[in-house]
């Protein structure tokens, strides 16, 4: 466990090794997210109350989990750097900003689309609405952050911080359905208890979200080999493998 | 199959537009998350091949 964790903590060693993985997330990703979008669009059958308006659940529901759980793994690698000074959490943590960002944007507007024809109005400002823009928001305070702090150091330690102290934000958006009366369901997916929806339409959903975290992993190993190739620059694997690829 | 033909497909019961729009916008940022990082990586391995050009003339 401890020699892994060393490992985890040597740049090189982690862009050998990701470079394995890379090819097989992003196939089983494409895969998975081909199939669980035809599936849920031609095969689901439609909703009883809202039609077919409800096939957007599939990317609506995956986008705003992995927005989520995108923040928290952000918080947890912030904090793994500030107290093991680990570059690859740093780097993490820089790498997950823009991703987690996307897709935060992509829960809002599919839901504001969603919400057009099922409670006629794009967007009222009831909690968990609110409470995901200010997720947004979140996220482009540690891309402006990173960005505006030359120092890679010092830019890693404020972002952790505002990934850190941002974290209050995540449960008000799990309990916002809970807490407030808002025009929002309350979850679909709960650890605990069965689905209330049938499997034909479930089935797809879950094949989604797993394709949305492979997705994920897929464009984080990217950023992340991106973010090492600059930082190592100076060292001699870094020149080596750049001349072998420059020259082609 | 839940649709009796195709146009019945793209209409989605008079929900179309929405439908497609979300999943039009989602498909293009699936694709800004690849191309993106991909670019970056061809700069950075340019900037470093001039770098290192650079280096062994000086």
């Amino acid at each position: 466990m401890w020699t892994f964790f060393h490992k985890l903590g040597s740049p090189k060693w982690f862009y050998d090794i990701s470079g394995k993985w890379l090819p097989w997330f992003a196939v089983i990703s494409a895969l998975l997210l081909v199939l669980g979008s035809i599936w849920g669009l031609a095969f689901a059958p439609a909703d009883y109350q809202q039609g077919n308006s409800f096939r957007i659940i599939y990317i609506h529901v995956p986008s705003a989990i992995l927005a989520q759980s995108c923040f928290m793994m952000m918080a947890i690698a912030g904090a793994t750097g500030l107290i093991w000074k680990m570059k690859l959490a740093d780097m993490f943590v820089k790498a997950a900003a823009p991703v987690g960002a996307s897709f935060t944007f992509m829960a809002l507007l599919t839901g504001a689309v969603w919400g057009k024809p099922t409670w006629g109005t794009w967007w009222v400002w009831d909690a968990r609405l609110t409470s995901m823009l200010i997720l947004l928001f979140l996220y482009f305070g540690i891309m402006a952050l990173q960005s505006a702090i030359e120092d890679a150091a010092t830019a890693a330690k404020a972002s952790a911080v505002l990934a850190l102290v941002g974290m209050v934000n995540i449960p008000i958006i799990k309990y916002s359905v809970e807490w407030w009366n808002t025009l929002h369901q309350p979850a679909t997916f709960t650890l605990t208890e069965k689905p209330a929806m049938p499997a034909e339409m479930w089935i797809p959903l879950l094949v989604m979200v797993i394709g949305f975290y492979c997705f994920f992993t897929t464009v984080i190993l990217l950023r992340t080999r991106n973010e090492i190739l600059v930082r190592e620059r100076r060292t001699n694997w870094v020149k080596k493998l750049v001349t072998k690829r420059g020259a082609l | 199959m839940s649709f009796e033909s195709f146009s019945d497909f793209l209409a989605m019961g008079g929900h179309g537009l929405y439908v497609w729009l979300s999943y039009g916008v989602a498909a293009l940022i699936f694709l800004a998350n690849v191309i993106l990082p991909m670019k970056k990586k061809n700069e950075i391995v340019k900037k470093h091949v001039q770098r290192l050009k650079r280096e062994k003339v000086a």
